[in-house]
């Protein structure tokens, strides 16, 4: 069944892709949850910022939702443990990252009873001031849910200098394979919206706009059942356009505003947040409930039953792969969309907030094409959808020639990917532009450091002319004040002045002999011999 | 279940891990296909000669290639299999006249591939279209068998030559049964054009015996393959755009510009100016825009450039031919645009996202 989806608002953005869907395979899967497994490996990074510091140690009790790891520095957040069990381990666990490091991690054996924490439920937020609601937020661990993992309280703290009318709900998810927003909005509309009311509270914004994909009739008709009775919100039809979710492209989309380089949404008067962050706003701040669990679409060719799963952060891959029938000739594993997520080296690494997706690709879909020189076809200038010249930006980062790579705006990449979807020579251009960004950025902190050294060396430098200047000061008007004191100063400065004049004296004599003709001519006195005087 | 993978089992490039599943041999192959019926047509409309001669040139090409590979070290199949040395050969051969002999062809494939390609570094790397570049080298060094066209005499038509026949004039050069029993030169309609206006015809005059626009847009018209059929380049061009491989930028600005021209100093003097329609349907202004101008390593990649680049070639093509010493120039329009196109695409780069065109300060700052 197709329902009327209305007018399509089209992506003003230039370029983008359309990218074989593949959603169909979980598009009408329902969530539901995974089994809580017997041992949970909980990162204490599952966010861009500072990972967050230990709060536990082995042996401690947890109930579900106790913070194990608290916020270190402002970008950061705390975690929480995801079901009530005994802290086995406080150490490093592979992590889900594409270099497949080890990260800190808390290991929990779960008790199998499952018992929340004593939790405190804030339907009246509204309360509270809204600084009020943000520290709630923080405190429950909530970060962009899209895939980003940035800390949600930080976003929502536009200042006052950055009034906020809009709120867009990115439901977009535009990447292909992933389903679980769709299925997200489709089975918890009514969440979804509450927590838009506590992101406009939070913001001071009147108007929300729910954006989604015209691919997701569904989901579309779901939501506007749900704000029928709400006026400031309005659930719109996006065209179906990847990179429709990225960020400032879905911003210029829905209100025509141009997110200004290198600025934020905010600068334009929209706070964005991904539909499955404001439902855990909603959980969050109504319920009490701090992140410890998130919905996924597990999916891809080598895997047996694709599905929207809610999984516990921490919860293994592997056991996300047997709730779905396990996979078999697995080639690639996906964590995230196959445009922007990351490949990782095993199933071993758990599900952590950033995990929206797993796709389990079999060998035979993971390309084996040669590269081939760019024949200039000029498909990456067509597709970007930042409007670069991904060409020529390939060109000199091949040639590593970084200055001229910043006259052709690298660091406004957003490394979405559609260069090299589109690249008929096979050319991994946007790892050519993660290592030009990577080398500038190298060499802007070597510069930093030399920069360092450098101010240093003349702080010191200046330090001891300074020192010497003083010190010449000190001689002269203690000579000064022997001069003065001859004619009657005090006794203790004569005898300083004395004792100093005689001590000059002597050097002068061991040095050349010389008459101390010159003595009271001190303004030429040379000043060589000054630091030697203390 | 087997045991968990390892990093040694799992592919772990960095992202995008999703290809649209393009290649450079799809899109040489669609222009390739995109060629196909205005190649059989011509091989129907010169006989033999001209399948001799499409051949001859194509061998050539790809043994070239096959040698600078090797030479260079590189892949020999893999870039053999990328089609490119294969258009270039077809467009060359489709541009020289169908009775040329077999070194002409030979000549203009070794240096097109060889020098035109192959020394700038190879695929990609050329600022100039090899296949033209290669044409204007032997029409500048043999001007005589690159403007001895012959008359059409179709297969299995009574002036069709005979298989034998056919060799001869490739291989032996014996011009005789391809240039008809008086062994005089057919001419094509822009050469003759040229020639009749100055000897003082008017336009009207000269075109009003043996010429209509029904024959050019059919392609029954002497001239290089490549000149005749209107109608079959048109196939060929929108079968590329379907197929995404070139877009409208080019080939709309390049026959919009020259047609512009044509339609002002037809209208300022209809009797020294033909009009729009003959400078669209004759010589190689159609093919030269969907398929040489088109060719994206020596065109620009963004899109104003692309319009600035198709108008040069237009405006060009235009003055060659009305002012020119040739009666025909989009190989020459085409490699002195060729050689702008660095600075065209310097000049022409897109606005980014949410900066000034200029790079400056973003936009929406003020406000």
């Amino acid at each position: 069944m197709v329902e009327k989806i209305g007018t399509i608002l089209q992506g003003l953005f230039n370029g983008g892709i359309h990218p074989t869907e593949h959603k169909e395979a979980t598009a009408e899967e329902a969530i539901r949850p995974l089994p809580v497994p017997e041992v949970l490996h909980v990162p204490l990074s599952q966010h861009i910022g500072n990972p967050a510091q230990a709060v536990v140690q082995e042996g401690d009790r947890v109930r579900k939702g106790d913070m194990i790891g608290k916020p270190e520095g402002f970008v950061s957040v705390p975690v929480h443990a995801p079901t009530s069990g005994t802290v086995t381990a406080v150490g490093d666990y592979p992590a889900p990252h594409p270099s497949g490091l080890s990260g800190p991690t808390v290991t929990i054996a779960a008790d199998g009873a499952d018992e929340w924490t004593d939790l405190t439920p804030r339907p009246d937020y509204e309360q509270l001031n809204p600084a009020e609601v943000r520290a709630l937020i923080r405190q429950a661990g909530i970060v962009g849910l899209g895939g980003a993992g940035f800390p949600s309280f930080i976003k929502l703290n536009p200042g006052p200098e950055r009034p906020i009318d809009t709120v867009i709900l990115n439901g977009g998810e535009s990447e292909p394979y992933l389903t679980c927003d769709d299925r997200l909005m489709r089975e918890r509309a009514e969440e979804i919206l509450q927590g838009a009311g506590v992101i406009t509270y939070t913001v001071g914004a009147r108007r929300v706009v729910v954006a989604i994909e015209a691919n997701k009739p569904q989901a579309i008709a779901a939501m506007r059942e749900a704000a029928e009775d709400s006026p400031q919100i309005e659930v719109v039809a996006v065209e179906n356009r990847y990179p429709m979710g990225a960020e400032k492209q879905l911003v210029y989309s829905v209100t025509g505003r141009e997110v200004p380089s290198g600025r934020l949404p905010a600068d334009v008067g929209v706070v964005n947040q991904n539909v499955g962050t404001a439902q855990a706003i909603y959980r969050a701040v109504v319920h009490g409930e701090p992140l410890i669990e998130r919905v996924l679409t597990a999916s891809g060719a080598a895997l047996a039953e694709p599905a929207n799963l809610t999984v516990r952060l921490g919860t293994p891959i592997e056991a996300v792969a047997e709730a779905c029938g396990g996979y078999r000739d697995l080639g690639r594993l996906i964590m995230g969309g196959p445009l922007v997520g990351s490949a990782l080296h095993s199933t071993t690494p758990p599900v952590v907030k950033e995990t929206n997706g797993l796709i389990f690709q079999t060998s035979g879909e993971v390309s084996q094409q040669p590269a081939l020189p760019c024949i200039r076809c000029g498909a990456c200038v067509d597709a970007c959808p930042v409007d670069l010249m991904p060409n020529e930006m390939y060109n000199l980062a091949r040639n590593r020639e970084f200055e001229r790579i910043q006259d052709y705006d690298l660091f406004d990449c957003i490394e979405c990917g559609c260069c090299t979807f589109v690249c008929p020579s096979h050319l991994p251009l946007v790892h050519y532009y993660r290592f030009a960004k990577n080398e500038i950025q190298a060499k802007e902190r070597e510069k930093e450091k030399a920069d360092i050294a450098r101010r240093r060396t003349e702080a010191r430098d200046a330090r001891l002319q300074r020192e010497k200047e003083e010190k010449e000061a000190k001689r002269r008007a203690k000579k000064k004040a022997a001069d003065k004191g001859e004619e009657g100063g005090s006794d203790a400065r004569e005898e300083a002045a004395r004792k100093a004049a005689e001590k000059r004296r002597a050097q002068r004599e061991g040095k050349g002999g010389k008459p101390a003709a010159t003595e009271s001519t001190s303004q030429e006195t040379p000043t060589e011999s000054a630091p030697d005087q203390e | 279940m087997a045991q968990p993978p390892t990093s040694a089992s799992l592919a772990t490039p960095s992202s995008p891990h999703a290809h649209g599943g393009g290649s450079v041999g799809a899109v040489m192959g669609t222009v390739i296909v995109a060629l196909i019926p205005i190649t059989v047509f011509s091989v129907y409309l010169f006989g033999w000669p001209a399948l001799f001669l499409y051949l001859v040139t194509l061998a050539a090409g790809l043994a070239t290639e096959a040698v600078a590979l090797r030479l260079m070290d590189r892949p020999v199949r893999a870039h053999l299999m990328d089609g490119s040395a294969a258009v270039t050969s077809l467009l060359l051969a489709l541009s020289l006249p169908a009775s040329a002999p077999w070194w002409i062809g030979v000549l203009g494939a070794v240096f097109a591939i060889g020098v035109g390609k192959q020394l700038y570094g190879g695929l990609g790397a050329n600022p100039f279209n090899p296949a033209m570049i290669s044409r204007v080298m032997l029409l500048i060094s043999f001007p005589k068998e690159l403007s001895t066209w012959p008359v059409v005499a179709p297969l299995f038509s009574g002036g069709a030559l005979s298989f034998s026949e056919g060799l001869r004039v490739t291989f032996l050069g014996d011009k005789t049964p391809a240039l008809g029993m008086d062994a005089a030169s057919a001419a094509t309609p822009l050469g003759h054009l040229k020639t009749e206006l100055t000897l003082n015809h008017t336009v009207g005059e000269i075109l009003a015996e043996g010429y209509n626009h029904t024959q050019a847009l059919f392609g029954t018209l002497s001239g290089s393959a490549g000149e005749t059929s209107a109608l079959l380049i048109l196939l060929g061009g929108l079968y590329m755009w379907r197929r995404g491989v070139i877009n409208w930028r080019i080939p709309g600005a390049m026959i919009g510009t020259t047609a512009l021209l044509a339609l002002i100093f037809n209208v300022y003097d209809p009797d020294a100016f033909p009009g729009p329609v003959f400078h669209i349907m004759n010589g190689s202004l159609l093919i030269g825009a969907f398929f040489i101008a088109t060719d994206m390593v020596t065109s620009p990649t963004t899109p104003r450039g692309q319009l600035l680049f198709g108008a040069g070639c237009g405006a060009l093509v235009y003055i060659i031919r009305t002012w020119g010493g040739y009666p025909e120039g989009v190989s020459f329009a085409v490699v002195l645009m060729n050689a702008c196109v660095p600075l065209i695409d310097h000049y022409t780069r897109p606005r980014v996202f949410g900066k000034e065109r200029a790079g400056g300060p973003p936009v929406g700052d003020e406000s």
